[in-house]
């Protein structure tokens, strides 16, 4: 079945590298993992699954670094549980107290072309075809719609989006960098079927362009 | 019950800063944040939130069902011990999967109820075993300037010392000096979005999209500081998707999807210097173009609201 394509901008990005993920530095490129979730912001059902098998960096690799102060702590649902039961108790999360100032090493305007395959899942109908839902997910694209706003790595870098239907004139207008670099060991997506398991694989920018392995295959390990 | 929004909406907040530091870089030494490439000045997201906690915090009186989970001390009393109703999660009325109730998705559910800024802005509540997370449906970007900025620092004096060692070093002088970072003017640009999809799963309702409208209207009239100067909204532009479809599933479909792409939209609100060859140093030195409120005739399906002009 034909790839599916998409463009997407926008001014900053973070694909955070799982090993400096407290001050957080991202990868120089967009992670298929950060790829599908575009692709399931805009149409996502349990009877797919998208599979990212190419990655075109149309921008060259930029970076910015900003730092913030964060909250260290997480919510606790046994406070959560025991207020709600008793009626009463203090909750609130004070800042100062929890105060964690981070840097992230972030990527500045990025644009990138993503290109994917839609799957089905075992949880497809009967009467479901694969093009249906290309369908629909071009429908969508095109008319900029989505379920929540796709983002790149981070909720606050929003992603812009449009379908890219003829890839010759896109590839004329918008060529990929001219860089071939190796990206070493990378995110490739997370096992959610096998207790939430990263697996990884070798990142080879040629010309601009990442082939992605499939997933079962040898280039992929956990 | 309080409605849920069913509209997917896209925002552009225009704000200024006067002679004040609208975000310190704890980087640098608390300077403006700045885009050390181009010059532009930066806000961040989070920076904006806090604002809007702040002035929910504020004008709710931080009681359920408007608590804000994450506080600042300066906007409370400490010593406010909440008492919680429990509200009776239905989970009958739930579709088939959830029945019987997780313990962690009871517990998160009544946190979006109490929490203003839950349901909001989302949240990690820790479980252990999956890091249940709650997704708001309001998505804020950093904000920009339009021009690049300056940041000025100035050297102040102080007339006391806060120990008794720091006078005995000055000869009972008394005297220190600090500093204190400003920017002329600025006129910043951020962008925000909110998934009518996230606010059915959050509650996010027609009332706190009303009272997230305000916050974003006068925010900044609720946090002065020395710090800050005067900083204020200076235009509030939001997009609203109805929809066009005569069918009305269809229709209401559309219009939490969305009708057009977000970047098109905020293509429309443009905002330029009048006279590029000084620097801005008021609002009156942009000009600020929008197409009229009210249905777009571009992008059907599409309404802008223009609450701060």
């Amino acid at each position: 079945m034909k790839d599916i394509c998409l463009k997407v901008f926008g001014d900053y990005a973070c694909f955070t590298r799982p090993e400096m993920k407290v001050e957080r530095v991202s990868y120089d490129i967009i992670t298929p993992s950060a790829a599908r979730a575009i692709f399931e912001a805009i149409l996502w059902k349990p009877a797919i699954r998208w599979r990212v098998t190419k990655i075109e960096v149309l921008k060259p690799i930029r970076w910015i670094s900003v730092r913030r102060n964060e909250v260290g702590a997480v919510a606790s649902v046994r406070t959560a549980q025991t207020a709600m039961q008793a009626g009463r108790g203090d909750l609130g999360l004070y800042i100062e107290e929890e105060r964690q100032q981070r840097a992230g090493l972030f990527l500045r305007e990025v644009a990138y072309r993503l290109h994917a395959r839609c799957e089905p899942t075992d949880r497809k109908g009967e009467q479901e075809s694969p093009d249906k839902f290309l369908a629909m997910f071009h429908r969508r694209a095109t008319n900029g719609q989505c379920f929540n706003q796709p983002y790149l790595g981070c909720r606050e870098f929003a992603a812009h989006f449009e379908p890219v239907t003829n890839l010759d004139a896109a590839m004329a207008d918008e060529p990929p960098i001219t860089e071939t670099r190796d990206l070493g060991w990378m995110l490739h997506d997370i096992d959610f079927a096998n207790g939430i398991q990263p697996k990884f694989f070798r990142a080879h920018m040629q010309q601009g362009v990442i082939r992605v392995p499939e997933w079962n295959s040898e280039g992929v390990k956990g | 019950m309080n409605q849920l929004p069913q509209n997917r909406y896209d925002f552009v907040l225009l704000f200024e800063v006067k002679d004040g530091n609208p975000n310190g870089d704890p980087d640098a030494g608390n300077l403006p944040r700045l885009d050390a490439e181009t010059g532009h000045g930066l806000v961040t997201d989070v920076c904006l939130k806090r604002k809007i906690r702040n002035f929910v915090g504020l004008t709710q009186g931080d009681a359920a069902p408007y608590e804000i989970y994450v506080k600042e001390k300066a906007v409370l009393n400490r010593q406010h011990e909440r008492a919680y109703q429990a509200l009776g999660v239905d989970l009958g009325a739930d579709e088939g999967k959830r029945k019987g109730g997780d313990k962690v998705d009871d517990a998160r559910r009544w946190m979006c109820q109490n929490f203003f800024d839950v349901r909001t802005f989302g949240a990690v509540m820790s479980t252990g075993v999956n890091c249940g997370q709650v997704r708001g449906p309001v998505q804020l970007t950093f904000a920009r300037s339009i021009s690049p900025i300056v940041a000025l620092e100035h050297s102040i004096t102080r007339m006391a010392v806060a120990t008794e060692a720091e006078a005995e070093k000055q000869g009972g002088d008394n005297r220190t000096m600090g500093r204190k970072h400003t920017v002329p003017y600025g006129l910043y640009r951020a962008h925000g979005f909110v998934s009518a999809h996230l606010a059915q799963q959050t509650g996010f309702s027609e009332k706190d999209l009303e009272l997230l409208w305000q916050a974003l209207s006068q925010m900044f009239d609720h946090d002065h500081s020395a710090a800050r100067g005067e900083m204020a909204t200076r235009g509030l532009y939001v997009f609203k998707h109805v929809g066009t479809d005569t069918d009305p599933d269809q229709r209401k479909q559309q219009a939490m999807l969305g009708c057009a792409p977000a970047h098109k939209l905020f293509d429309l609100i443009r905002v330029e210097p009048k006279d590029t060859g000084r620097p801005p140093r008021e609002f009156g030195d942009y000009a600020v173009s929008a197409p009229p409120a009210g249905p777009l005739p571009a992008f059907p399906g599409v309404e802008l609201m223009i609450l701060v002009p």
